[in-house]
């Protein structure tokens, strides 16, 4: 497992070259979103907009119309928590292309409870006309920019940023509304989400090593939620299903999750891992996770209540399969 | 600006027409916002009549059945823009007029048929269940750009559009209608901050004071004044006109402003032309009262 740096900077330029008209809007947090570059590259295309989120959102309304496609960088929190009635009235009411790239979703920063998007995805995948991508690793960020180009409508990432994990071969990218099959089992379905993905990884690891069929589906289009390969994964699970995320369990992966078995009419248990109805506050995100019981021991825990044994994993077990340091914010 | 195509006397009377259609819907129905209508009049009819450079108009002259919500599958659906003759492949040349009062719609159609945009008839579809022609419409209403109901977006979205012409070295301006209620709203002040940084000299906005809002008079509700200095200190060039006379309305958008965007500061009476209304006003929304309605009535058919 590799780790890259900074792809989403040299991405935004390779992209920029293709598309002359994207232009990036900036809520002076551009050289905190990956963009110091595409502004020394492309400084008539880069719009310094202050800090005035309603007015960057509105105003990128009308350069969409006049056929710019304008690609919105600040805190993912600033772009739907602050701005809704924007997002919605000027943006997504219309259908317009405009993009919203939103850094250190969820828990990923230490800024605390105003900087952690913590309901984003819930608040969002009420809105009609617009796509929600959860960024999971390198590959995915090297990848989103052109699935968000070619979406019909407004778009919501929650991108990564700085070091991030290639998790998923560089020349198999990103597909819209299409999860990734990470392990193939029968007895639990796991699906994860953004950093949680890792923490997926990890526990599918343990649990495997104790016999524990697994099938685990990494998820990075949240909103459509209609890929068939989720009801199937529901299906084949013996024991029921979990899922695992960045942000709250009310109204995110999980939910969605809960919406599909209940459609398809999938009668089983369903343990949604993630934030249980609470703000979080300012540490790192390994910290965080943990303390917030969103990390791999929470996911083996109710692997342990779904088939209602004890597996015998402990935490230490786990330190060997740590794919990335996280210690650092 | 265009060439002078119609005289004051026929934008006044054109004004005239507008306030006695919507009088006429206001007794039919039970209530308008008339006092819009008594305000603006003026304004809309100078813009449309006089001030700005519209291209002919592409839309039905008759009232359409409502299109549906804008998706990825209803995209091409008659977009309200075609009355003021945008099409998808714009020209650089003409002007574009985004109204982000959109409750005076009724004033906005009203305007289109007497720019002879629209047909007087569509106007009975005015507010019908079922029609494009909404009391607080969206951007399939005639005459409307986008979806402007949440205030303080418009001026947003029409800055960005002038900024899109400007990187796009195109010369047509891009004219923007508030109501001085709006003023109050934050983004607005993100706006002109914004637009005055980027030298938005070909963005022209025209503000209906009328210094009325929904709960009572604008100065008691929370004042806005002095308009000007702040436009100034905010990087703008304004003026003010009476918004009722029409040669200083047309005048005002010669103001010269380089490098700047322009803000004409129009003081209107929420009673203009019906002084029946003047001892009900501030009223954001008329309804006729029924004690009153007869002399509502003998007025409508003086007018």
């Amino acid at each position: 497992m590799k780790l890259e740096v900074n792809t989403h900077s040299k991405n935004m330029i390779r992209f920029a070259q293709l598309h002359p008209e994207v232009v990036v809007l900036s809520a002076d947090l551009g050289t905190s979103c990956e963009v110091k570059e595409f502004a020394q590259q492309f400084p008539d295309r880069y719009l310094s907009m202050g800090i005035a989120e309603q007015n960057m959102c509105s105003w990128a309304a009308g350069l969409a119309r006049e056929g710019f496609r304008p690609f919105l960088h600040t805190f993912s929190v600033f772009l739907y928590r602050r701005i809704l009635d924007q997002v919605e009235m000027s943006v997504a009411y219309p259908n317009l292309p405009v993009v919203f790239v939103g850094f250190v979703p969820g828990i990923t920063t230490p800024g605390g409870v105003s900087h952690q998007s913590t309901n984003d995805v819930g608040v969002l995948r009420t809105i009609p006309n617009m796509a929600i991508f959860d960024i999971g690793d390198a590959t995915e960020i090297e990848g989103v920019l052109d699935l968000a180009y070619n979406y019909n409508g407004p778009v919501y990432i929650r991108m990564l940023r700085k070091e991030v994990p290639r998790f998923f071969p560089a020349n198999e990218p990103i597909q819209f509304n299409h999860a990734r099959v990470l392990s193939e089992g029968s007895d639990v379905t796991i699906l994860s989400s953004s950093i949680c993905t890792e923490e997926a990884m990890r526990a599918t690891a343990a649990l495997r090593a104790k016999g524990v069929s697994i099938q685990h589906l990494h998820v990075s289009t949240l909103k459509p939620f209609t890929d068939p390969q989720v009801v199937e994964a529901c299906k084949k699970a013996k024991y029921g299903v979990l899922s695992i995320e960045n942000g709250t369990v009310i109204g995110g992966l999980g939910s969605a999750v809960a919406d599909v078995m209940a459609e398809n009419g999938i009668g089983k248990r369903l343990i949604k891992v993630g934030l249980q109805d609470t703000y979080a506050h300012g540490a790192s995100k390994m910290y965080l996770l943990k303390k917030y019981h969103m990390d791999a021991m929470t996911l083996i825990e109710g692997v342990e209540q779904l088939m209602d044994r004890k597996l015998d994993i402990a935490e230490h077990d786990l330190e060997d399969i740590r794919f990335e340091d996280y210690t650092a914010v | 600006m265009p060439e002078k195509k119609y005289s004051n006397e026929e934008i006044a009377r054109a004004a005239t027409s507008i306030r006695k259609r919507i009088l006429g819907l206001a007794i039919d129905r039970g209530g308008c916002y008339l006092a819009q209508a008594c305000s603006s009049a003026e304004i809309v009819s100078t813009l449309y009549m006089n001030i700005m450079n519209l291209g002919p108009s592409l839309g039905c002259p008759d009232a359409q059945p409502f299109p549906g919500v804008p998706s990825a599958v209803n995209m091409d659906y008659p977009k309200g823009s075609l009355y003021n003759g945008v099409q998808d492949v714009r020209d650089p040349d003409k002007d574009r007029f985004f109204v982000s009062c959109c409750h005076y719609a009724s004033v906005i159609y009203c305007a289109l048929v007497q720019a002879g945009r629209m047909s007087d008839r569509a106007i009975d579809k005015f507010n019908v269940d079922g029609w494009n022609m909404e009391m607080i419409g969206a951007e399939h209403s005639p005459g409307f750009e986008n979806t402007a109901g949440s205030l303080g977006q418009t001026v947003c979205i029409a800055a960005g559009t002038a900024h899109a012409y400007k990187m796009k070295g195109w010369n047509g301006k891009v004219y923007c209608m508030l109501s001085d209620g709006e003023l109050e709203e934050g983004q607005a002040w993100e706006c002109f901050q914004a637009s005055a940084f980027y030298g938005l000299d070909n963005f022209v906005v025209y503000v209906d004071v009328n210094g009325q809002q929904v709960e009572g008079w604008t100065k008691d509700i929370m004042n806005t004044e002095p308009m000007v200095d702040r436009m100034h200190a905010f990087g703008w060039e304004a003026v003010v006109v009476d918004g009722h006379d029409i040669d200083a309305l047309e005048k005002a958008a010669r103001t010269p402003h380089p490098g700047k965007p322009l803000m004409v500061l129009c003081h209107t009476s929420p009673a203009h032309g019906i002084p029946l209304l003047d001892k009900m006003m501030p009223k954001h929304f008329v309804r006729i009262p029924a004690a009153e309605k007869d002399a509502f009535v003998q007025f409508y058919q003086q007018m």
